[in-house]
C-alpha cells in the first residue's frame, strides 16, 4: 500500500471532530456568559445602588468566585469539555485555569505546591497581557499623548 | 436590547476562539493569552471603550476586557505622572479579577480535594 493510500485510510477512520457544531455550542454559551455578566452587572447597580463600574468589578469577582467553586465541584471540567471556548475565552477560564493547577498540585505542599504552581496556567495571560499594555501604553502616550 | 448585545458580542468572541482552536494546533492558553493582546490593542484608540458602552457587561465578560483594563488603569496615572505613570497604575482596575482569583483558589484549594 503506497503512502497516499494509507493516508486516506486514516483520515477515513479518525474520528472527525464537528467543527459547526463545537462552534455553535461555543457561540451560545459564550453568549449566554455575557448575558449572565450584563444581568449581574444590572443586578448589582439596581439593588447595591452603585455605579455600573464598581457593579462590573463585583461581577467580575462573582463570575471568578462562580469559576472556582464549580471547579472545586468537579463540575467545570465537565462543562468546559462541553463547551469549550464558550467557557475558557470568559473570565471564569481564568480562574478555572488557576483553580484546577492549585489543586492539581496541593499534594506537593503549600510552598513548593499551590504557591510554586498557581499561575502556572494563568501566568500566560497576565505577562502577555501586561507585556502588551505597556507597549500598547507607550505608543498611545507617543501618539496621541495619554 | 444590551442584553441582546450582550449575548452578540461575547458569544462571537468565544466563536471566534472555538474557530480558532479547531483549525489550528494552538492550545487555549496560546488563544486567551492572544486574546488579552487583541484587548490591549483595541484600546489604543478607545475602540473597545466603544464596544463596552454598546455591549455592557457582554463586553467585560471575555478575557479580552482584562487587556482592556490593563492599559486603561495604566492610561489613567499617565495623566498625572506621566510615562511613569505606566508602571503605576497598570494593576488599578484588574485587580479584582487577579486578587480574587488567587484568594479563592488558594482558599478553596485548601479545603477541596482534586476529583478524579
Amino acid at each position: 500500500m503506497d503512502k497516499n493510500k494509507y493516508k486516506m485510510l486514516v483520515n477515513k477512520y479518525t474520528p472527525k471532530e464537528n467543527r459547526l457544531y463545537n462552534g455553535l455550542i461555543a457561540f451560545i454559551v459564550g453568549g449566554l456568559m455575557g448575558v449572565l455578566g450584563q444581568f449581574l452587572v444590572s443586578f448589582y447597580a439596581y439593588y447595591f445602588s452603585v455605579p455600573t463600574k464598581d457593579a462590573s468589578v463585583f461581577m467580575i469577582i462573582t463570575l471568578v468566585f462562580l469559576g472556582c467553586f464549580l471547579t472545586c465541584l468537579g463540575f467545570f471540567d465537565k462543562m468546559v469539555s462541553f463547551a469549550r471556548c464558550g467557557l475558557i475565552i470568559p473570565i471564569t477560564g481564568f480562574a478555572h485555569s488557576m483553580m484546577s493547577a492549585a489543586l492539581e498540585y496541593k499534594k506537593e505542599g503549600l510552598v513548593t505546591g499551590i504557591g510554586a504552581n498557581m499561575f502556572k496556567l494563568a501566568g500566560t495571560v497576565i505577562i502577555f497581557g501586561v507585556v502588551s499594555a505597556y507597549l500598547f501604553g507607550l505608543l498611545r502616550v507617543m501618539v496621541i499623548g495619554g | 436590547m444590551i442584553y441582546l448585545n450582550a449575548f452578540l458580542f461575547a458569544g462571537i468572541v468565544c466563536l471566534i476562539g472555538q474557530i480558532i482552536l479547531d483549525n489550528t494546533k494552538l492550545t487555549p492558553g496560546h488563544i486567551t493569552s492572544m486574546f488579552v493582546v487583541i484587548g490591549a490593542f483595541l484600546d489604543v484608540f478607545d475602540i473597545y471603550d466603544k464596544i463596552v458602552l454598546w455591549a455592557g457587561g457582554g463586553a467585560l465578560v471575555p478575557i479580552t476586557s482584562f487587556g482592556h483594563l490593563l492599559i486603561h488603569g495604566a492610561m489613567d496615572t499617565v495623566h498625572n505622572f506621566g510615562v511613569m505613570g505606566l508602571f503605576l497604575g497598570m494593576f488599578d482596575l484588574t485587580s479584582a479579577g487577579i486578587v480574587s482569583a488567587i484568594i479563592f483558589s488558594f482558599l478553596f484549594s485548601l479545603v477541596f480535594h482534586p476529583k478524579d
